[in-house]
């Protein structure tokens, strides 16, 4: 009988082989056919089993339980005081996978490169690089020992593995983590189907967006939909081809981000799939909003690191935000176990994967429960594979993957022993505590014998002692021992007591290590036998020796119960996850208000009213007038202050993950509003600014841009509710030097490049979308569809027969006449309306045509002279239009001018003389109506929402500031508040530095200090930097 | 009659389209002339009501509320019901030196090079430039022109904005040698958006710090060099380099440095503590945390543009409105600018009205592009306020100059020349009513 510690002289299990392999000597056959008795057995995360037998053969169990007879021709192990568990599946990895390489095509990061717009990729394929859904990780994957072995000693026996590369990838393989031919490790070869934002080796330019990326995604849906119908005129297509054969296995998203979870989730619910999602470490900002998606989720166990902040001035440009994340990031995982969300664990994105047990004893002590990490570990990513028959319990027929430890495997000290994959065993530590007890030691020189007496305690400590302890190195392998010791010298120590070692930091201090060796000690080199070690050696004087020690007494096994550690304080997760975020239960809510006594400004037919009242009531603008009363109204006192409409920007990029797809000349297909983001600081500062509703545009990189998204500015809501309801979409357009990319470094080599050519898009465009528009029209009469095959439905033509059927709007960016001009021509010529022209600094020279036409304007007060297009820009421009006829706005395109709006309006009377009421209806009243919600925004009038701003001054004064300002009768901004808010930055700030300064004096380690950047949309119209944390997402 | 010579004004201009071409800078002012009845913005704090400014050959003889002007005197502006205050001086610009930001071609702010002492930026600066025109529009009468670069790009020059060539402009002439210092921060790793393994922030290559700390202490060896070469009248060689800095030793030049961050600012207090050099701030975004430091080693600081976001997401919402205000407190001398690409310098007296939102009274933010900057320029004998043997450099205002809401100038006067306040942007209004049969806005030229 052998014990699993003695199993050392077990010869390793023999590789099955395979009948169609010639075998090149003689053939032997085995089984692998052991039972492991007397164990403790984890069959699954609740179920434990005593003093039971565990049986495989052929890399299978064969059964499970107690009281099971050892059946003959098993090699029975005992295995008492021993535990055994599944051995863990990581659902996430790319093991036996080549890095992918890039194919040629362009670098997307090199601006002197120019852009590669068609796909690199030879054969039959999609017409974009990004969507490998034919890749296939089973085919080229391969064993890699080096690899597999840290993921075996980590406790993985399985995993799930695929080529990291693109936005889809192809389908994933479970494999074993046995070091055998591929042919017997790939468990299943297509296990899932996976997707990313990321287009990984690609060079071709699209998508080259957040917003891109979830149009491609949604278009090859579609596209593959319709392929089904085999349509002559696209061919063969095997990327489409294997879209579709791979859609009924688990589809697994890498989103890596709390906001972009939910993009991929949201992808998901429009084509009736379910993803299962990889997720980052910042999914606590938002847990109910992950909840709600029903995703399955597969997280990281990386944190971000401490941080060096012991410099004021380095730990000055670390936002709070970042500190926060440190902070909190280790609670994720037990975030999701309270919300109840189910989940697996990976070790994906560790820095090492040899850092996954401290990172994963990390997520426990910030309360993740050990039964949740043996399901996340075993049964969840199995089940969500469809691979629990085969892996992730102890339960026969299954494969034979299982951990052997010296104690319940969560416990701090507890050692994986051996992980057995495939019933091949991977010895992962020897069981060095297994030796710890007394040995009598006897060395036998030609000087005569020598007594001494060694307390092992582990495979590096041990001490040694005659009379007084003798100073002395050990070390022990498993098989071999080493002994190296010299008599002390003067200063001889008693044996350091046991308990006087504990909590030195759990390193092992071998008694030796208190003083170093002499080179003259005597040195033992020996074997271990069993119960007998025996050796020979190097006295002080040369001479050789031989010695053995033997066994007196083995140490009592304590294993360390555990701890149950406190879980650690830490700040309050905000809503936003932002400075001035509120904390959950503090978010503003729904008043009634009422403002006494102030001047309003109402934008109706009363104009301005001295000494009104303003009752803001359900969220609604319930009346204005003079000596108004509700008992229940908080009420704010208006004396000598202004009352307006909240500031509506008509021209923002401002709370969005990207704002630009430049990847091609058309992409109407894309959305602002499929990546809002709502922890964009700007949303607060604006609200500082009076602003109420933004109107987030796509930027100007191409002449049909992405649609639009209008937003209100409720801090802290996510992005859904960020949203304004109810209004119809909106699109943007771009003439000029930015679509021509006049800008370029290394030229352009995207049509168009000049203003015949943008004309000549639009055309193109506008006619493409009126075939389309017909051809839905004729399958749709069509009373038989018999035979009829439904046309491609396709986003981007979807978009602009929407802008035919007037259901969504124009606004397009232009400065010059020509392109003005040329814009309405092919829009008249089309049947559409340019609804809003936006910038349009050169409006005042066609304004009776933009008027003819039915145009609205938006433009900027005072901008010119920062590019060609604008050298006839001049500031009476606003004047002139809104003098012709046409309703003017004033937008801002920036999100500093943005706070300072009423100001903009304020230079429309003083360069072009209009009425200060005429001015403030260019950045309140005027946008809402371009935007198609003045029925809701934009005056004071009764029924409307209650979006409303206090100032302390005349609203085109440089010296009003607003004091409240609310949105659906809600203050979201109130100057009071805000330096109580400021307060608690500064204090919060304050705790994390210390708590930072505190981890890094602690002796952990830190990174330098990292500045926190933030990366700004903008138009690309921007000669101005907006400071040096910021980061112009065109750089 | 007054009427029909507006009308003659405006009509000789449209003539001409719209370019500025017969804008014809003014002749000099010779005899006496008064300004009346002014609400007089001194630029010092001191406010005159109903004062009276008495100007002659370009200087400014007297001011006060008591000053006679002579019966029947014909030269004599009535600004009853007007503001009158300094003309306004922009502390950094590239005004003239670049039309066009995206244009390559009318780039001319930019020397190739980290050491470039010796540039000039007034040679280059164009007195046709069209953008000149439109800020004095606003009030700005003198402008510091100052070269661009990656470390020390040159020496600046005050203009004033009326001229025929800038010879005739040049004010005070290489009195500025401009340093762009080093960040001294790290960069962020590059593709922070859609990357593959969601990987956080990755440590820094090279150390920026180090990088930029070796780099200025090279800009002190030259320094300590160009002293030496100084010392010695005898050179073997002339080094054009040394030559170009060589006020700064005697103090007739200053040291420009542009910087944002403490750290910067702290390292650039060696080059008043090693070589005792007149040093300014420009930019000093974060100045506001060492203003008594600033203050104690005589620094000045020109606040680039209070219309800004804040540095640091943490920060106060307003603090770049905030932190003249601080300045101000901690005595430190300081000028306010306005360097938005978009709007090229025009909203320099918006700038400053925000500051005294935030904190400034308004003779302090009027100070602060006035007399302020130009003692920092090192011209406040010369203009900044309306005293007593300064030039006559003065605008007339219908309204409080700081809040667009009310500022609107009427007439400018630099040296006492009255100028010409039309430009582009009038003369294309004025051609687009024409088109339109709008209703001619009288705007004061």
């Amino acid at each position: 009988m052998l014990s699993v510690t003695g199993l050392s002289l077990l010869l390793a299990v023999a590789a099955f082989s395979q009948p169609t392999f010639p075998e090149n000597g003689v053939a032997d056959p085995r089984h692998g056919y052991y039972a492991f008795t007397h164990a403790t057995i984890v069959k699954d995360a609740t179920t434990t089993l005593t003093d039971a037998t565990l049986i495989i053969k052929d890399g299978r169990i064969v059964s499970a339980g107690s009281g099971l007879k050892v059946p003959a021709g098993a090699v029975e192990i005992d295995s008492k005081g021993k535990y055994f568990y599944p051995s863990f599946i990581d659902i996430y990895a790319d093991y036996g996978i080549a890095q992918p390489q890039r194919a040629g095509g362009a670098n997307q990061f090199n601006p002197l490169q120019q852009p590669q717009l068609e796909t690199a990729t030879k054969g039959a394929y999609g017409w974009n690089q990004a969507i490998k859904s034919d890749a296939e990780a089973y085919r080229v994957f391969a064993v890699d020992d080096a690899k597999a072995k840290p993921l075996r000693e980590a406790g993985f026996g399985t995993v799930l593995t695929h080529i990291r590369d693109g936005a889809a990838r192809g389908t994933g393989a479970v494999v074993s983590l046995a070091n055998e031919k591929e042919n017997l490790v790939i468990i299943k070869e297509r296990a899932s189907a996976h997707y990313s934002f990321n287009k990984g080796t690609s060079g071709q330019s699209y998508p080259g967006s957040m917003m891109g990326y979830i149009a491609l995604l949604r278009q090859t849906y579609l596209d593959a939909q319709w392929y089904k119908n085999k349509p002559a005129t696209e061919g063969l297509n095997l990327t489409l081809k294997a879209w579709n054969e791979t859609q009924d296995l688990p589809q697994i998203f890498e989103a890596n981000d709390k906001w972009n979870n939910l993009r991929a989730d949201r992808i998901g619910d429009e084509f009736g799939v379910q993803y299962i999602i990889k997720a980052g470490q910042n999914e606590y900002q938002r847990i109910k909003e992950m909840k709600a998606t029903n995703a399955t989720f597969i997280l990281p166990l990386n944190y971000p690191q401490a941080q060096d902040v012991e410099d004021p001035n380095d730990a000055r440009f670390v936002s709070l935000n970042d500190m926060k994340h440190w902070e909190l990031a280790p609670t994720n995982a037990a975030a999701f176990e309270k919300a109840g969300i189910p989940f697996c664990l990976t070790t994906s994105d560790l820095r090492n994967v040899n850092l996954f047990w401290s990172s994963l004893r990390k997520a426990m002590e910030y309360g993740l429960s050990e039964s949740k990490v043996m399901e996340a570990l075993t049964k969840t990513p199995a089940t969500t594979l469809g691979i629990y028959d085969k892996v992730g319990s102890l339960d026969a027929g299954k494969l034979a993957n299982f951990l052997i430890t010296n104690g319940p495997v969560f416990n701090e000290k507890t050692i994986i022993l051996q992980n057995w994959v495939q019933g091949i065993k991977y010895v992962v530590k020897e069981d060095a505590a297994s030796i710890a007890g007394t040995y009598a030691l006897t060395v036998t020189t030609p000087a005569g014998k020598e007594d001494y007496t060694l307390d092992v305690k582990n495979a590096s400590t041990v001490t040694m002692f005659a009379k007084d302890t003798v100073n002395s190195k050990f070390s022990f392998d498993g098989k071999l021992v080493k002994i190296s010791y010299a008599p002390m010298a003067r200063r001889q120590r008693p044996p350091i007591p046991d308990t006087a070692r504990r909590g030195g930091g759990g390193f092992p201090r071998g008694g030796g290590a208190e003083q170093a060796l002499p080179v003259t000690a005597t040195r033992l080199s020996g074997v271990n036998n069993g119960t007998e070690w025996n050796g020979t050696g190097t006295d002080s004087l040369g001479n050789p020796l031989t010695w053995t020690a033997t066994l007196v007494k083995l140490a009592e096994v304590k294993m360390d119960s555990v701890k149950k550690k406190d879980m650690p304080s830490v700040g309050k997760v905000v809503y936003p996850f932002e400075p001035f975020g509120w904390e959950d239960g503090q978010q503003p809510k729904q008043e009634t208000i009422l403002i006494k006594n102030a001047t309003v400004w109402t934008n109706e037919k009363e104009g301005v009213v001295q000494n009104a009242d303003v009752l803001i009531k359900n969220g609604k603008i319930a009346s204005v007038g003079k000596g108004l009363a509700d008992p229940a109204a908080r009420v704010i006192d208006g004396t000598g202050k202004h009352v307006t409409p909240g500031i509506i920007d008509e021209h923002s990029h401002i709370a969005a993950a990207s704002i630009n797809e430049g990847g091609q000349s058309v992409t109407s297909e894309v959305r602002i509003t499929d990546n809002l983001n709502p922890d964009d600081i700007n949303i607060y500062r604006q609200l500082s600014g009076g602003v109420t509703s933004s109107h987030i545009l796509h930027g100007s990189a191409n002449v049909i841009g992405g649609q639009t998204q209008l937003i209100k500015l409720r801090w802290g809501a996510n992005d859904d509710d960020l949203k304004f309801k109810n209004w119809p979409g909106q699109i943007k357009f771009a003439l000029g030097e930015n679509v021509k990319r006049t800008a370029f470094n290394a030229g352009n080599n995207r049509y168009p490049d000049t203003r015949m050519g943008v004309e000549q898009v639009l055309m193109d465009a506008f006619t493409r979308a009126k075939d389309y528009q017909k051809a839905w029209k004729t399958y749709n009469d069509a009373k038989d569809k018999k035979g009829l095959i439904a046309p491609r439905r396709d986003l981007e033509l979807d978009a602009l027969v929407e802008i035919l059927e007037k259901k969504r709007f124009i606004t397009c960016h232009s400065y010059v006449q020509s392109e003005i001009n040329g814009a309405m021509e092919v829009a008249n010529k089309m049947g559409y309306t340019v609804n809003t022209f936006t910038h349009i600094l050169e409006g005042y020279k066609v304004a009776d045509k933009m008027l003819k036409h039915g145009s609205f304007a938006s433009t900027f007060s005072d901008w010119w002279a920062y590019k060609m297009e604008v050298e006839d820009a001049i500031p009476y421009n606003a004047a002139i239009m809104q003098k012709v006829g046409l309703t003017v706005a004033i937008n801002s395109d920036d999100a500093e001018m943005a706070r300072r709006l009423n100001q903009e309006a304020a230079k429309i009377v003083k360069y072009g003389g209009v009425t200060e009421e005429e001015a403030l209806k260019m950045v309140t009243l005027n946008p809402a109506k371009m935007l198609h919600v003045d029925d809701k925004v934009g005056s004071l009038k009764p029924g409307k929402d209650g979006d409303v701003v206090l100032w302390s001054d005349h609203p085109l004064s440089i010296y009003a500031k607003p004091l409240y300002t609310i949105i659906d009768g809600t203050i979201y901004f109130d100057r009071q508040k805000d330096e109580q808010l400021q307060k608690d930055v500064d204090a919060e700030r304050l705790r994390l530095v210390r708590k930072m300064n505190g981890e890094k004096r602690s002796g952990a380690p830190t990174i330098p200090a990292q500045p926190s950047y933030q990366i700004m949309h903008t138009c690309s119209d921007h000669g101005h930097s907006h400071g040096l944390l910021v980061i112009d997402s065109d750089e | 009659m007054k009427k029909l010579i507006l009308f003659v004004t405006a009509f000789t201009a449209l003539i001409d389209s719209y370019s500025q071409e017969t804008v014809l800078p003014a002749k000099p002012q010779k005899g006496t002339m008064y300004i009346t009845n002014a609400t007089i913005h001194v630029g010092n704090g001191k406010v005159i009501e109903n004062g009276t400014i008495k100007i002659k050959d370009g200087k400014i003889e007297e001011v006060g509320a008591n000053i006679t002007v002579p019966a029947g005197d014909a030269n004599v502006v009535d600004a009853k019901g007007k503001q009158v205050y300094p003309g306004l001086v922009l502390p950094t610009s590239t005004l003239g030196l670049v039309e066009i930001n995206a244009v390559r071609a009318t780039q001319d702010s930019r020397e190739i090079g980290e050491m470039n002492p010796n540039v000039r930026a007034l040679v280059a600066y164009n007195t046709d430039s069209k953008v000149i025109n439109t800020l004095r529009s606003n009030g700005i009468l003198l402008a510091n022109v100052v070269p661009q670069g990656s470390f020390v790009a040159g020496s600046s020059s005050v203009v004033q904005l009326d001229a025929w060539n800038w010879e005739d402009a040049a004010y005070k002439t290489d009195a500025g040698i401009h340093v762009y210092f080093p960040t001294l921060m790290p960069r962020p790793a590059f593709g922070r958006f859609g990357g593959g393994g969601g990987a956080g922030p990755q440590a820094p290559q090279p150390d920026p710090v180090k990088e930029g700390l070796e780099k200025i202490e090279g800009l002190k060896t030259f320094f300590k060099e160009a002293k030496a070469y100084h010392a010695d009248a005898n050179h073997e060689e002339t080094n054009l380099k040394f030559e170009a800095v060589k006020g700064l030793f005697n103090k007739t030049q200053k040291l420009y440095i542009h910087a944002s961050t403490s750290k910067q600012i702290l390292v650039a207090l060696d080059f008043v503590k090693e070589f005792g050099l007149d040093m300014v701030i420009v930019g000093g975004s974060e100045s506001y945390q060492l203003a008594d430091l600033l203050k104690k080693h005589n620094v000045s600081v020109i606040l680039q543009q209070p219309h800004s976001l804040p540095t640091a997401e943490d920060d106060d919402v307003d603090q770049p409105y905030k932190t003249a205000a601080a300045l101000q407190k901690a005595g430190v001398l300081f000028a306010i600018s306005d360097d938005d690409a978009q709007t090229r310098g025009r909203n320099l007296p918006f700038n400053a009205g925000t500051a005294a939102a935030y904190g400034l009274t308004k003779e302090e933010a009027l100070a602060a592009i006035s007399l302020n900057a130009a003692k920092i320029m090192g011209v406040a004998d010369k203009t900044g306020s309306i005293e007593v043997g300064k030039d006559a450099n003065i605008i007339v205002s219908d309204g409080d100059i700081l809040d667009m809401r009310t500022s609107n100038v009427t007439a400018a006067f630099i040296q006492g020349r009255k100028i010409d306040l039309t430009d582009k942007h009038k003369l294309l209004n004025d051609r687009f009513e024409q088109k339109y049969d709008l209703k001619p806005v009288k705007k004061g030229f």
